[in-house]
């Protein structure tokens, strides 16, 4: 994999990987470089550096990582078997569908969980940037397990094999795959960040669209409460990882600019390949089952999220507003408020005036 | 939506998104715009709309308050930053944080800053930053900082704020604001 950014990681040095080839030698902001991935464990390197919460070079660091743990939630606390009548209800097209959405997620969650996030810490910054992301290493593996948890409440065994095998032949899925495992695997650590917020922000959507649209008609209403959550996290690991990215630029100094310019490029065409694919993984899916519309609708809310995408990065958005344009019933199911129209602006937010009574219990507030 | 569709975004992207790193805040997150209107005092025209916002390291609130180019007053990070005093009437912009609930919602920079009366008294409304991956606690910020200041929460948007949200954003803003006055 060609290193974007340049410079490449120096793989195996052990000290100094903190920044990997972005920053310069000798500029790696204080703390960080050697106390990041096992560099003092190297014989004659410097000494095994502990962790110490109690010196903290990001305040970001620490404020994601209670945002993550506060967040923290197992599939057991999700009642999924109220679904099963809904779930009798659904066409069997519409019951393969929803399988094979299932195991893309869980392939792509397991990619994240196993390779990904864990792919990100030998370039942390920081060694509480080091925790966060096995925080969400470990997340992504409550994620994949959840869907498991959905297969098995919902599903014949046969049913869930024929998904999984499904998920092992279908071309765009497995090209998505092979897409951002080729930029975790590279030695170039911005592309990987970059790589991960595509796939954190990005790639799930495809298959987050169907639950949300069940919900929208009241079906698998609880499967789409335990998706909510992982799409709450999804926003939280984006964020961040989009965060580090930009530090990552930041530290370049006076080459700033130009590996900006670089890796904006690199962003764009990753994106558009990734977006390609997708148009077709979507088709792969909803194609047989139809309708028409609920394909367009799809390929709508990509977009949508692939202008999500790219601003965690830093990026602004590429796609425009008749692109994006998700149905009302799909956004109302994702965030009720989302719609557009209940601006203020537009005259029909009159119930903003005077917004409906908040309980705040913060004991930070004077008044 | 065909193939063409990807042409076209990448043609509105005009051969490169703009950077980031361009015009991120760092290096001047802390300047002296905690204390200082980014603009000269001679901008704020009595017609203009003000905005005090707050905008953490990550940047995005700043990004969009940039983009609607209005007079702005940055908030500062760090509490043990100077206290910051609004002197005219305003629209505060505002990030939403938190995994949803109500605790933590609203920066505590926000809070500071609302807890000084003389500061309270000049809010005309709010603006939220938010994600709608956050499902109902959707630039909660937004709601709560309007119910306790019963202002109007005029509208949120979405991470550094997309090129329609920026216009609907300005264009009310300009519209609303004179008849606040």
């Amino acid at each position: 994999m060609r290193a974007v950014s340049g410079v490449e990681a120096e793989a195996g040095t052990g000290a100094g990987t903190g920044g990997g080839g972005i920053v310069p030698a000798g500029t790696a902001p204080s703390g960080g470089g050697a106390g990041t991935g096992a560099g003092g464990i190297v014989p004659g390197g410097r000494p095994v550096e502990a962790i110490d919460w109690n010196r903290i070079q990001d305040p970001k660091d620490q404020e994601v990582w209670d945002r993550l743990t506060g967040n923290f939630w197992l599939p057991e606390k999700v009642p999924l078997s109220n679904d099963l009548p809904s779930w009798a209800t659904l066409r069997p097209e519409e019951q393969t569908l929803t399988n094979r959405v299932f195991a893309g997620l869980t392939l792509l969650d397991t990619i994240q969980g196993t390779v990904g996030a864990v792919s990100l810490i030998p370039d942390a910054l920081t060694p509480h940037e080091e925790a966060v992301y096995t925080n969400i290493a470990f997340m992504e593996s409550v994620h994949a397990k959840s869907y498991s948890s959905i297969f098995s409440t919902l599903c014949s065994s046969a049913e869930i094999d024929e998904a999984f095998a499904w998920s092992r032949e279908n071309a765009p899925l497995q090209r998505k795959a092979e897409i951002v495992l080729g930029h975790y695997r590279g030695d170039d650590p911005l592309a990987r960040k970059a790589a991960s917020v595509m796939l954190e922000s990005f790639l799930f959507y495809s298959g987050f669209y169907l639950p949300l649209h069940f919900a929208s008609r009241a079906k698998l209403t609880n499967t789409a409460d335990l998706i909510r959550l992982i799409i709450r996290d999804e926003a939280v690991h984006g964020y961040y990882i989009g965060y580090k990215f930009q530090r990552g630029l930041a530290a370049a100094g006076a080459a700033r600019e130009e590996l900006a310019a670089r890796l904006g490029d690199f962003a764009l065409d990753l994106m558009m390949d990734l977006y390609q694919n997708e148009l077709d993984y979507t088709r792969s899916l909803y194609g047989p089952v139809g309708p028409e519309s609920l394909v367009a609708d799809v390929e709508r809310f990509l977009a949508y999220n692939a202008n999500k995408a790219l601003m965690n990065l830093g990026f602004e958005a590429v796609f425009g507003a008749d692109q994006t344009a998700v149905s009302p019933a799909i956004l109302a199911s994702l965030a009720p408020d989302a719609d557009e129209n209940h601006d203020f602006f537009s005259g029909s937010g009159s119930s903003y005036v005077i917004a409906r009574s908040v309980e705040t219990e913060d004991e930070d507030w004077d008044f | 939506m065909n193939h063409h569709d990807a042409d076209g975004a990448r043609e509105r992207a005009g051969g490169g998104a703009q950077r980031p790193g361009a015009d991120t805040p760092t290096g001047r997150a802390a300047a002296g715009g905690a204390s200082e209107p980014d603009s000269a005092p001679q901008a704020h025209g009595r017609g203009r709309p003000e905005l005090v916002y707050y905008s953490s390291t990550s940047g995005n609130t700043e990004r969009f308050v940039r983009k609607l180019g209005f007079p702005a007053l940055r908030l500062p990070l760090r509490a043990g930053d100077p206290e910051v005093l609004a002197e005219r009437p305003y629209v505060l912009v505002t990030p939403t944080y938190g995994g949803g609930s109500v605790k933590g919602a609203v920066p505590k920079a926000v809070i500071r800053f609302l807890n000084n009366p003389a500061n309270r008294a000049l809010i005309r409304g709010v603006i939220a930053g938010g994600n709608t991956n956050f499902g109902e606690a959707y630039g909660l910020a937004g709601k709560i900082v309007a119910a306790k200041c019963h202002v109007p929460h005029l509208c949120t948007f979405e991470l550094l704020g997309t090129e329609r949200e920026v216009v609907a954003v300005r264009d009310g803003l300009e519209e609303w604001w004179p008849r606040q006055q």
